[in-house]
């Protein structure tokens, strides 16, 4: 448990220690990269596998390397040291040692509700090939988002996963392992960012054709500034112009929704697109027409070029 | 140096008795084990190739960031029949092919125990084989991955035939898989020569047995699973579909319950290899026989035990994830032993380092370093990060290309000269082993570090700025370098066979049986098969072997002979006639081909009509065998005469049937745990009531109970014949009008039809095989000692009463006690 709840010590000093290899293990979805108590632990644990698993390769390879040396004579060697030893009792030993070291690791990274550690809960739907994020209760109204998970930093968060199609795998390397998300099943990852940031996400599980773009983002607040952003997220979106509102009702209205306090359709909720895509929003949409291919998007009447434009600027509106 | 001579005429003899004919009626009547060995060999090479074409796409694509050489689409078929086509085409059978051709020669026979079997399993390999990889040409091989999970697979969201090809044309390659096991374990067993107890047999001969047993127990899970998932795709029987009940873990756990022992079955018979050459290049014997006996035992059995480790991220109790944990961790014990019975021989010994070692050596490395990246990855909170990315990826490859294809390739050094009679062109093999060496661990070393930097499996593409890029660039480069080291291993086999020196006879001093014949070997193995009881020096027993003077060193009455042993003591117990070149076995495989290829199109009644022509081959083949007259007692040589071809519960076909009756009974275990599954673990909302037993449900068992009652037993009667077929009849006809559940509504319901329609399809098959037994009794094939098959109806009656008592219990007990 002390991993996860109690103090960094541990952790920060073996980072310490190990500074000059982490320093190639820095990257958006490294796992080596840790910024949260469970994938910390779990880096923990595959450095000391790393040079255990190292010393014994080492130690065979040797042994080896004197087997093979050219002799004269051969050599007595004892059945019993070789095989019940080597081959039985030190496995037996090692394995035993890791075995404990691991349940008890694996015990402290589950969701279990001790005292003191309210965790938030939320919801991650899984659906090829995008995430759509569930807080059951935003101040007694479920709020809907796609893409960007927000959570609090420095508390833990249980995502209940669930699919709606194909099997998703849900992970956050930096944060935490991963968990599949499986149809019929609901499966639940407990997981926490130490520092306030934004943390990169992906589908492990192969999920069909554009397994490789399900991607999504979670962005840990500061625990004030997480109510005001959910706040925001949950005001009522921005009135377009009655064209636009139009244009956009009779083309993607049918599946996407702009307000986060209302579920989706098929599609994808816009809500906080313009925050989560600054920029990207006319270019995506001047390609809107031809969706990549696997997208489930139905035909419909497209507007002409000026309306696209329009759309995309209203949608930047949506923060 | 020896040259072993026959004596003077035995070697026509002989050879005008096994050789298989020319020309292409020949070849393709061929049952000879030399020629099918080398057959499925070359074959699983080319499908090799044709893998490792695969994987070079795959490199190519992901060599740079954002690459545009492949699509999605294209890049998820390819990726899909890199797997397939390396597991089920390339490493199974490339083990098959070893022991086809290998084991007769260690175990001092001049054949195994159903050549017509070998040569019908090579059709269906072959066939099934070209089906899957065919499908590529036409743009729609599987594209689901190589373990196909559902729903993924299932109809909504792979409604194309790719994932049907896979699931039909892989069952008709397991076909050839289960055909093999059979093959080997009863021959192992059984076709030995005189004097070779189990407890002296080489100890490859060990790890096959211990393979091909794993392989009937292991396979059935996954031909059991593909047969429901395609039920469900083509008839809308919802086994996986969670909106009807099913759930798709029950496709993960039939899976991995094949998947993992398979791993152990690649790697086993490889290890047989390394335990075969070693103590050659050791010079002294093995280290630790009995030891490395029960770790391949042990390892069979926890092999089975530890499936789950490829499901700890689908959120199973903690608790049970921690057995599964400490099974696979287990696992590591018998692997070590052998590691170290390995190092403690060679450091016995005076070592030599030749060619094979070369390999061997590579082996320790790249198989020590991946199996203790499968510790780290039986550690569960380890594997919650590097699950499902890159590092597993490089784990497998350490483990499979590692643990398999380097023992092999060393072993394909250490053979060929036995397959081609000639040595190798030294220096090039060394050569294409430091290019595969370094290329192997440049391509899969950095590997481990992309996936804990976070490259999921199965991604097409990724962007530039995640840190990926140096090290997939790496991988690819050095993936080319490999590619060339098989290149020139290739060449270097084909100048071998062009240019090589003439072998010597034992050309490594190794002192073995399959050493003790002239190379390449003649179509009959030995000129005498080997008495062991008395062991002599190898030089002398080589040359006695060839000069005849051992078992059956003569030729008569047109009889392909080969001694067959009780199964512990090796002691003869008969003398088998084994059947001549014939096309049967390729009719056979043309009428399975026509099972389960129309199958592929919705094309049920020529499927109906494959089945048909089958069961009708298969009764025509049966009927070949056996005599009307009691067998004689005939002359082996060395003062011995024993019984010629027995039809009684000696014959190998006795225990070729208990041998598929075991893989048939792991097929109805998988059956039976998924409905189990369905009803105490699934997260479904259960069917409806429990059906109650009626009418149907006791016709069934009565008639099941009349059946097995009336075969069993010796006595020879036409009645108690007549009243199995009859009650076997009435038993199919009870499980079929038995009142279930539309199978489509419900996986319950669907998991009972299941269970209702293999009981009705076994107990029909006893009442043929009644009625068979029957007409073999009028026509005069069956005696009191030629008893043969009133105990394989016998036998196969009470399988399927038991089966078919369990199945009702399961059907309407099950439900009951779960409510």
């Amino acid at each position: 448990m002390r991993f996860v709840h109690g103090t960094p010590t541990r952790p920060a000093a073996a980072g310490f220690l190990l500074a000059p290899l982490l320093g190639g293990c820095a990257g958006p979805l490294s796992a080596l990269d840790p910024a949260g108590p469970g994938a910390a632990a779990i880096a923990l644990l595959w450095w000391g596998m790393l040079v255990g698993a190292a010393l014994i390769l080492l130690g065979v390879l040797l042994l080896l390397a004197h087997a093979l040396r050219p002799r004269a004579a051969p050599r007595r060697v004892s059945e019993r040291l070789m095989l019940g030893g080597a081959g039985v009792l030190f496995p037996l030993v090692t394995l035993t040692v890791l075995l404990v070291f691991a349940l008890r690791t694996g015990e402290a990274l589950l969701p279990h509700r001790s005292a003191g550690d309210r965790p938030l809960v939320v919801e991650a739907r899984g659906q090829q090939w995008w995430w759509e994020f569930v807080y059951p209760d935003f101040a007694g109204a479920p709020l809907y988002t796609a893409g960007t998970l927000h959570i609090p930093a420095g508390r833990p968060v249980d995502v209940h996963l669930s699919s709606r199609d194909v099997i998703h795998g849900f992970w956050v390397p930096r944060l935490a392992g991963k968990l599949d998300a499986i149809p019929g099943h609901r499966t639940v990852l407990r997981l926490q960012a130490d520092q306030a940031g934004t943390y990169a996400g992906a589908c492990a599980e192969f999920c069909g054709l554009e397994h490789t773009r399900m991607t999504f983002t979670i962005v840990a607040h500061d625990p004030a500034d997480f109510a005001e952003r959910l706040t925001a997220l949950a005001a009522p979106p921005p009135a377009a112009e009655p064209e636009v509102a139009a244009a956009f009702a009779a083309g993607c209205g049918a599946c996407h929704s702009t307000d986060a306090r209302t579920r989706s359709g098929a599609g994808p909720n816009l809500a906080g697109i313009g925050r989560r895509l600054p920029g990207d929003l006319p270019a995506l949409l001047a390609r809107h027409p031809v969706p990549r291919p696997g997208h489930r998007m139905p035909d419909h009447a497209v507007p002409d070029a000026a309306m696209l434009a329009r759309i995309a600027a209203y949608l930047e509106e949506l923060r | 140096m020896t040259v072993l001579e026959p004596a003077p005429g035995l070697d026509g003899e002989l050879d005008a008795l096994w050789r298989t004919p020319h020309g292409r009626r020949g070849w393709l009547s061929a049952v000879n084990h030399t020629n099918l060995g080398r057959r499925f060999i070359v074959t699983a090479c080319v499908f090799f190739g044709i893998g490792g074409l695969l994987a070079m796409l795959i490199r190519i694509q992901l060599a740079t960031p954002a690459n545009a050489f492949l699509n999605a689409g294209l890049y998820n078929q390819i990726f899909t029949l890199h797997g397939t086509v390396m597991m089920f085409l390339f490493a199974i059978p490339l083990f098959e092919g070893m022991a086809v051709y290998l084991l007769p020669k260690i175990l001092g026979a001049r054949d195994l125990a159903f050549p017509r079997l070998t040569a019908y399993g090579y059709w269906c390999y072959l066939f099934g084989g070209s089906l899957v990889v065919g499908s590529l040409a036409f743009g729609v091989a599987p594209d689901a991955g190589w373990f196909m999970y559902t729903p993924l697979s299932s109809r909504p969201y792979s409604p194309g035939i790719n994932a049907d090809i896979w699931l039909i044309g892989i069952t008709f390659v397991e076909v050839s898989a289960v055909s093999a096991a059979v093959e080997i374990v009863v021959s192992v067993l059984k076709v030995r020569t005189g004097g070779m107890p189990l407890s002296r047999m080489p100890l490859l001969a060990w790890y096959l047995l211990v393979t091909a047993a794993m392989m009937l127990v292991g396979f059935p899970p996954l031909i059991l699973g593909s047969i429901l998932l395609e039920i469900e795709r083509a008839f809308g029987w919802p086994f996986f579909d969670p909106t009807r009940g099913g759930d798709p873990l029950l496709w993960q756990h039939l899976f991995w319950l094949f998947g993992h022992p398979e791993v152990y079955i690649i790697f086993l018979p490889a290890a047989g290899a390394v335990s075969t050459m070693i103590p050659v290049f050791a010079r002294r014997p093995i280290l630790g026989y009995d030891w490395i006996v029960v770790s391949i035992v042990a390892l069979a059995f926890l092999s089975f035990g530890l499936w789950v480790h490829h499901m700890f991220a689908v959120g199973i109790p903690h608790l049970a994830l921690g057995f599964f944990s400490a099974a696979s961790m287990l696992v590591a014990i018998p692997t070590a032993v052998q590691i170290f019975a390995w190092i403690g021989t060679l450091l016995a010994g005076r070592p030599v380092l030749r060619l094979p070692m070369l390999f061997v050596c590579g082996f320790f490395f790249i198989f020590v370093a991946g199996g203790l990246t499968g510790v780290m990855l039986a550690v569960v909170p380890f594997d919650w990060q590097a699950h499902d990315t890159h590092f597993v990826v490089a784990h497998l490859h350490y483990v499979l290309i590692g643990g398999f294809l380097f023992p092999m390739m060393g072993a394909a050094y250490y053979w060929l000269p036995h397959l081609t009679g000639r040595m190798p062109v030294y220096n090039l093999g060394t050569v294409s082993f430091w290019l595969l060496f370094v290329g192997f661990n440049l391509t899969f070393l950095p590997m481990h570090l992309t996936g804990l930097l976070g490259m999921p499996r199965r991604v097409y593409s990724y962007a530039p700025d995640l840190g990926w890029d140096w090290l997939n660039l790496l991988s690819s480069v050095a993936s080319f370098v490999m590619a060339m080291g098989f290149a020139l291993f290739l060449a270097d086999i084909l100048l071998q066979r062009r240019f090589g020196e003439r072998a010597p006879a034992d050309p490594w001093q190794a002192g073995t049986l399959e050493w003790a014949m002239p190379t390449p070997p003649p179509s009959y193995n030995f000129a005498s098969q080997p008495d062991l009881s008395h062991p002599s020096p190898s030089e002398a027993l080589a040359s006695e072997i060839a000069a005849g003077r051992h078992f059956l060193g003569f030729a008569r009455n047109g009889w392909r002979e080969t001694l067959a042993v009780e199964a512990a003591s090796g002691r003869p117990d008969q003398v088998l006639l084994l059947p001549g070149p014939t096309l049967l076995p390729l009719w056979m495989g043309l009428a399975t081909a026509l099972f389960f290829v129309p199958a592929l199109f919705g094309l049920y009644p020529l499927t109906l009509l494959g089945a048909v022509l089958v069961i009708g081959l298969t009764l025509a083949w049966l009927w070949s065998m056996g005599s009307r007259d009691d067998p004689p007692t005939v002359p082996v040589g060395r003062g011995l005469s024993i019984v010629a071809a027995p039809a009684d519960r000696r014959s190998p076909l006795h225990w070729g049937l208990a041998a598929a009756l075991v893989a048939d009974g792991s097929l109805f275990a998988a059956l039976g745990f998924g409905q189990a599954f369905l009803h105490l673990v699934a997260p479904n909302v259960p069917a409806d009531d429990p059906v109650p037993i009626g009418a149907a449900a006791i016709l069934a068992a009565a008639g099941l109970a009349a059946a097995a009652g009336a075969a069993a037993g010796s006595r020879v009667s036409q009645a108690r014949l007549g009243i199995a077929a009859a009650g076997s009849a009435l038993a199919m006809a009870g499980m079929l009008l038995l009142p279930l559940p539309a199978p489509t509504e419900h996986a319950q319901a669907a998991a009972a039809n299941a269970l209702a329609a293999f009981v009705a399809l076994h107990a029909g098959m006893a009442s043929i095989a009644a009625l068979y037994s029957l007409a073999r009794l009028r026509a005069g094939y069956v005696s009191a000692v030629r008893d043969l098959a009133l105990r394989n109806t016998a036998l196969l009656a009470a399988y399927a009463a038991g089966t078919g008592i369990l199945a009702l219990a399961l059907i309407h007990l099950l439900p009951l006690a779960v409510r």
